[in-house]
């Protein structure tokens, strides 16, 4: 945790001048007592009073705010709904905060089109919301679309638990419209399947907020399934339960969702949410269908076969919608359930490939041992994208620097079984240090280079995602203080 | 496989040092792509073979002068393929063009673009240095995406040494449906099917016929069979391998007479583009039309493009000094100066080919 800057006046009375200049009066933040709730974002154990913040009612204030921050040298941090968990919105003492939660309108929705434009402040449910009148919706579904944007999603490149058969953010939106830091407003992708050029649109989404100032976003819409069922599947150990998960792939199946939770997190989330989960399995699979009646009905008798055959101790199949969202419901709430059993929580974000899946959890195991604390492992288990959730008490003396600890070491297993140290959650401050256990000098140099093809005074969203070599020591991880994260009843992941 | 990366770093660093272009080239099927080939040939096809593939992680890992007709085979053993359906354009076509190339086929408005599909890249960059960018998993969004900028770079940003992709499983159904149509006509059904839930992978119209291609679970399949009628198209595996070939007639025809093949990407809802015949994939989205290659023509057909929202490449044939590309706006073509710059300082790397 890093320790909070004071802001200077004097800067600050500068800064917020030159913005009101430009910017009606409610649009201009300066004020600690209002500025404090933009303190943190979902990472809440990182706080940093903001300089200024800017709360534009359109492009043309956005494209003023960035003349201003160039002329003064003011670096930039834009801000959605504030709910990412890796510190991508954290302020700086000397920076100016840009939310987006005044850039909340849906443009237009064509639904002959299946698409949607909207502002970056819009929620990503919002979205989905508007489509349904016509069967259609926006696909990724992170666990907090309710109150996500999709400004953030886009700074993300956000998944969701439907992402295996869907996509990430990558692959459903078409287009963006960006004020750069140089004046320019400029469009990546198009209307069109594609753009002339360099792929811009692909490397901008998951930037982190660090390359442009998103005005617009053009999401597909696509149809909405008929129905869905789920399969909760038991399995005696969670090798077996892995080894499922490989051979509902191999029979080519692609479930809309494949979830899998171990037994720490089944008995975790079971009195929390009664979801009638097998409290003596050692890993619960939840496997989906989505599709027409029949269908589904294919689907989940090939997937039960094949879940039967992998040594599934018992299978149950949702018969109704009621009854799929409650087997759902304990995996979403993952979090909040964590928060309800142990004073503090830390959650990782590590992607491996599935082979490993047991090795990993091994390990994991013996971690526990190591480092005396409890681990409860929830994870997408069609994509590899692990969240191990590392249980402590901050109170007691040691126990969030072995957490720390125990959460490094987890990211550099992922690495070293040759997966990546976030899957979704982003960088942010939270895992700017273990990107250089990701990458080397020459990549972290090309990053670089991409930053400043965008961005070359380095005023964006600066020293977040990307570590300089002397900053690759650095510590920062994810702690949720007296198990309370913000948005605490919000589903996660 | 080290020795051959060594010999490729050998030939980046002294033709960086000598300010001499490279052409990086694999089979050399798509060598009449893009604006203009320079430089001494870069060689790819020595460092070949798949590095790893293993089917339940639905990934496989290549090197760049792999033929794409290898992989295909070996993901076919499987039941997976290459969800993009990339054209080949010949049976020496590698795996490293056709990323560099970034094409996309038939199934591309069903299941994505090929860049949805990389994962992956290790580059060997304009200083000699190998850059890894992404990873093997599906879920990775740690450092910019590099990978993915690099498909479709037409190795203007360095060597691609290999790449990781993400397959798919082959659908277990698939049918085409074939349907008397006319052009207006032809665009608005397949932008209305497309608002549904139905399992439609391809889509070809020409001349006063519209082929569907229907693919996934065999009830899906069947279901939509029954509630689109149309006429069930017989041996339409070539078909479909036809259209993304352009061995259809409509493209054999092109070759014959002076006209270029002309890309137009569009919105898949605009209307009929009145600029002559045409041939139309995915839902819309892709339309091929045959016209002159000239001047007049290239900024004719530009203007109604852009006006529709879309642009137009000059795919094959006509005369590339009117430009291949449409044009790019100015701050975005400042920042591909940037990247290029960045990438490749010594400016080595195909530098006409994407101008």
């Amino acid at each position: 945790m890093l320790p909070s800057i004071e802001v200077d006046p004097i800067r600050r009375a500068e800064v917020a001048r030159a913005l009101r200049a430009v910017l009606p009066e409610r649009c201009v933040l300066a004020d600690p007592e209002d500025t404090r709730p933009y303190e943190c974002d979902g990472l809440a154990a990182y706080r940093q009073l903001p300089m200024v913040v800017t709360l534009p009612d359109d492009e043309a204030q956005v494209q003023a705010i960035l003349q201003v921050c160039r002329t003064l040298h003011v670096p930039i941090v834009p801000r959605g709904a504030g709910t990412g968990l890796s510190g991508g919105a954290q302020p700086l003492a000397d920076g100016v905060v840009i939310s987006t939660a005044r850039l909340n309108r849906i443009l237009k929705l064509e639904p002959y089109a299946r698409r949607a434009t909207v502002q970056p402040g819009v929620r990503n449910l919002a979205i989905s919301e508007a489509a349904a009148p016509f069967g259609l919706y926006y696909a990724p579904d992170p666990s907090s679309q309710i109150a996500c944007t999709i400004g953030g999603n886009v700074a993300e490149n956000s998944g969701g638990v439907h992402c295996l058969k869907y996509g990430l953010t990558v692959h459903n939106v078409l287009r963006v419209r960006v004020c750069t830091i140089e004046g320019d407003v400029i469009e990546l992708g198009g209307e069109a399947l594609d753009a002339p050029g360099l792929d811009l649109l692909a490397v901008f989404i998951g930037s982190e907020g660090m390359l442009g100032i998103v005005t617009e976003v053009t999401v597909k819409l696509v149809p909405k399934p008929a129905m869905a069922q789920v399969i909760m599947a038991s399995f005696a150990d969670v090798a077996a339960g892995g080894n499922a998960v490989a051979s509902v792939i191999a029979a080519g199946i692609i479930p809309a969702g494949l979830e899998m939770m171990d037994r720490t997190s089944s008995r975790m989330v079971e009195p929390f949410v009664k979801a009638g989960y097998d409290l003596d399995a050692a890993a619960i699979l939840l496997c989906e269908a989505d599709g027409t009646a029949l269908e589904v009905a294919e689907e989940i008798e090939r997937m039960a076969a094949v879940l039967t055959e992998a040594g599934a101790s018992a299978i149950t199949v949702s018969q109704n919608e009621a009854e799929r969202l409650r087997f759902w419901s304990g995996r979403k709430n993952a979090f909040p359930a964590a928060g309800r059993i142990s004073p503090d929580y830390y959650c990782m974000d590590g992607t491996i490939p599935r082979k490993h899946l047991a090795h990993v959890l091994a390990r994991i195991e013996e971690m526990e041992g190591i480092y005396g604390l409890r681990c409860a492992n929830v994870f997408h288990a069609g994509d590899g994208n692990m969240h191990p959730l590392i249980l402590f008490d901050a109170n007691q003396p040691g126990e969030l620097q072995r957490a720390e600890d125990f959460g490094a070491a987890i990211l550099a297993l992922c690495v070293e079984v040759g997966g990546t140290i976030t899957g979704e959650h982003g960088v942010g401050v939270e895992k700017i240090d273990s990107m250089c256990v990701q990458f080397g000098a020459r990549e972290l140099e090309a990053f670089f280079t991409l930053k400043r093809a965008f961005d070359p005074g380095m005023l964006l969203n600066p020293n977040k995602a990307i570590p300089t070599l002397n900053r690759c020591a650095e510590l920062g991880r994810m702690r949720v203080s007296g198990g309370v994260l913000p948005f605490a009843g919000l589903p996660r992941f | 496989m080290q020795h051959i990366i060594e010999q490729f770093r050998e030939q980046v660093r002294a033709a960086a040092r000598d300010g001499r272009a490279l052409c990086i080239r694999g089979g050399g099927s798509k060598d009449w792509y893009g604006q203009q080939l320079d430089g001494d040939i870069l060689d790819t096809r020595a460092y070949r073979g798949i590095v790893d593939y293993e089917p339940t992680e639905l990934v496989i890992t290549a090197r760049c002068g792999t033929p794409l007709a290898e992989i295909e085979a070996a993901l076919l053993e499987q039941r997976q393929m290459l969800a993009f359906e990339p054209p080949h354009f010949g049976a020496a076509s590698t795996l490293g063009g056709a990323i560099a190339a970034g094409l996309s086929g038939p199934r591309r408005a069903g299941s994505g673009a090929l860049r949805d599909f990389v994962l992956g890249a290790r580059l060997l960059d304009g200083k000699g240095e190998v850059l890894g960018f992404g990873g093997q998993v599906m879920k990775n969004v740690a450092g910019y995406d590099v990978a993915r900028l690099l498909a479709g770079s037409l190795g203007t940003l360095g060597v691609l040494l290999e790449v990781s992709v993400k397959v798919l499983p082959i659908p277990v159904a698939e049918t085409t449906l074939r349907f008397a149509l006319g052009e207006p006509d032809a665009i608005r059904m397949l932008n209305e099917w497309a608002g549904q839930p139905l399992p439609v992978s391809a889509s070809c119209w020409h001349d006063g016929m519209l082929a569907l291609r229907l693919s996934g679970a065999r009830a899906a399949v069947d279901d939509a069979v029954r509630s689109l009628g149309g006429e069930v198209m017989p041996d339409c595996a070539a078909f479909w391998v036809g259209v993304r070939e352009q061995r259809h007639a409509f493209f054999m025809r092109s070759l014959d007479d002076d006209a270029a093949l002309w890309r137009l990407s569009l919105p898949s809802t605009a209307g009929p583009i009145a600029l002559g015949s045409q041939l139309i994939e995915w839902g819309g989205a892709q339309r091929w039309l045959r016209a002159p290659g000239d001047a007049a023509t290239a900024q004719h057909i530009r203007s109604v493009v852009a006006a529709a929202g879309g642009h137009a490449t000059l795919f094959r044939g006509g005369d590339k000094s009117v430009g291949v590309f449409q044009p790019l706006a100015p701050a975005i073509a400042r920042i591909h100066a940037r990247l290029k710059a960045g990438f490749d300082p010594a400016n080595i790397f195909n530098p006409g080919r994407m101008v």
